[in-house]
């Protein structure tokens, strides 16, 4: 018993070191890049004017904690990114539940869904601003356009190719409509839907970007194009670094999600 | 005595774009109250067709199917059992709730159907896995499970669609024995459709042979084996071999008229 143990232990250990490797090594390049443009600015090899330079972010971050109010910005990305994630994932559900209730409205439906979702989403953006007035609603709605119709058809997707047999084993249990929606539909389909939802954070931060570029007077993607037109480049970089870790941030929430849901079943 | 189930002149076929295919055709028979019926039929035969009949998932195309005197309807689809195939238990709720699932459907939970629930699972060995979930459990346990699911709804008429055959040999023999053995303590009225003659004659009290596209009704052989003795019991009878020939030949001359 005790050699096969300890071959068990062996190979526990080499996973670990693996994982502990590949962290450090995750982390170094981070170190690295920083170190590397922080030398090359120091030096002169950029001009930290156009490239800036870690501790250049860093001053800037803090600069603009005081003076611009950065929180408020972030805060405001926040929101709107948070807000046309949900209405999104609210309306996803609606929507693709209507049209799985209904074949037929769900086959004329088919090639407008499609074109929308192919169209690129920034084309949108400047009519919806017009049409709709340059405030937070209209920079919600564009988030919500860049995600909101591919949501619906990777979702109406998953729908069809449920199990057909599980649909016929609550019809057998007497249930209806509602129960195969409420029993084998959305619960089954949960693995999908936060799948979905990752792909969706990440593209309603970019419609919210967008829509900042075009119309906004706060948020970090005003904060870009204002920092740009001004040349206040370290303004622009600063941001961008805070919109990664944004991103980053709100992905492992949803991740972290998922993992617990797939743990508990 | 009158029969619980009777089926007269019975048509079914399906349609696509491509044509028409007669699955059934002009299928008579009558099975009585705790009978057990098997039906053998090679596939495509239109025997899984049969029971979604019986059950009113589709509707006949012509006669009809009388159960207990009225014709069936979507209401008495709740006085029968379905098994299918696979055990299809879900993998987001426990062995419990995935039992309760048809008592939730009909809004019959409550505290006596729970309580019913329970001895079934501690009747059939499965009480230490109630709170476990499906993947948890062997092949031949969530077949058990399955058929729980169905009877803790307390079905007058079973309906079992090759519910073994999912299962490697071994597992399958030791279930098909349980289950023969767990509907017979229960006193069901059972159809069973398979495509596996040692099954059908050891669980059946009936064979019924339907033959290929579409299916008809070539003969029903009465299987007189001693009522006591469980399925696999049964395959060690002498008679058993009689009854298999007698239906091996059936089906084989249905082999030679397609």
């Amino acid at each position: 018993m005790k050699p096969k143990l300890s071959a068990q232990e062996l190979y526990i250990h080499r996973q670990k070191k693996r994982t502990v490797q590949i962290h450090i090594a995750r982390s170094l390049i981070l170190l690295l890049f920083l170190v590397l443009w922080e030398a090359a600015a120091d030096l002169g090899i950029i001009d930290s004017f156009i490239f800036s330079s870690p501790s250049r972010v860093v001053r800037c971050f803090y600069d603009m904690l005081r003076t611009e109010r950065l929180l408020f910005h972030i805060g405001i990305t926040l929101f709107e990114t948070l807000a046309s994630f949900t209405l999104v994932l609210l309306f996803t559900l609606f929507i693709t539940t209507c049209l799985w209730l209904n074949d037929r409205i769900s086959k004329t439906l088919e090639p407008y869904l499609v074109v929308l979702n192919s169209l690129p989403k920034s084309a949108l953006a400047p009519l919806l601003i017009v049409w709709l007035g340059g405030n937070y609603k209209t920079i919600i709605i564009t988030g919500m356009s860049v995600a909101i119709f591919g949501s619906i058809l990777s979702l109406y997707t998953a729908f069809t190719e449920t199990d057909s047999e599980k649909i016929k084993l609550v019809k057998t249990l007497g249930g209806g409509r509602k129960d195969i929606l409420l029993r084998v539909m959305l619960p089954g389909n949960i693995p999908s839907l936060l799948s979905i939802m990752k792909v969706n954070i990440g593209l309603c931060l970019v419609g919210v970007i967008i829509g900042e570029f075009i119309a906004a007077k706060v948020g970090l993607g005003y904060l870009i194009i204002y920092g740009s037109q001004v040349f206040k480049l370290d303004w622009v970089i600063m941001s961008i670094l805070v919109l990664c870790i944004i991103a980053m941030g709100l992905y492992q929430c949803i991740n972290q999600a998922e993992k617990r849901y797939l743990k508990k079943i | 005595m009158e029969p619980i189930l009777e089926c007269k002149n019975i048509n079914y076929s399906y349609h696509s774009m491509t044509g028409e295919t007669p699955a059934l055709s002009d299928i008579n028979f009558k099975l009585n109250k705790g009978e057990f019926l098997s039906v053998v039929g090679p596939s495509g035969c239109g025997k899984s067709t049969l029971l979604s009949l019986i059950c009113g998932l589709i509707a006949p195309e012509s006669g009809e199917i009388i159960y207990e005197g009225t014709n069936i309807t979507e209401s008495s689809r709740q006085r029968f059992g379905y098994m299918l195939q696979k055990d299809h238990l879900f993998e987001w709720r426990t062995i419990r709730r995935n039992i309760l699932l048809g008592l939730e459907i009909q809004k019959k939970l409550s505290r006596e159907t729970g309580a019913y629930a329970d001895k079934l699972l501690e009747t059939y060995g499965l009480s230490a896995f109630a709170q476990k979930r499906p993947s948890e459990l062997s092949g031949g346990m969530r077949q058990r499970a399955a058929l729980i699911r169905t009877l803790v709804l307390k079905p007058e008429l079973l309906l079992l669609d090759e519910p073994f055959s999912a299962l490697d040999y071994q597992t399958r023999l030791k279930v098909s024995d349980d289950i023969g053995t767990i509907i017979r303590q229960e006193k069901k009225t059972a159809i069973l459709v398979t495509h596996d003659l040692s099954e059908a004659i050891s669980m059946g009290d009936k064979v019924l042979v339907l033959s290929k596209h579409p299916g008809k009704i070539k003969t029903i052989v009465p299987i007189s084996l001693d009522k006591n003795l469980s399925p696999l019991e049964k395959r060690n009878c002498d008679e058993f071999k009689t009854y298999f020939n007698l239906i091996w030949k059936e089906f084989e001359s249905n082999e030679a008229e397609t």
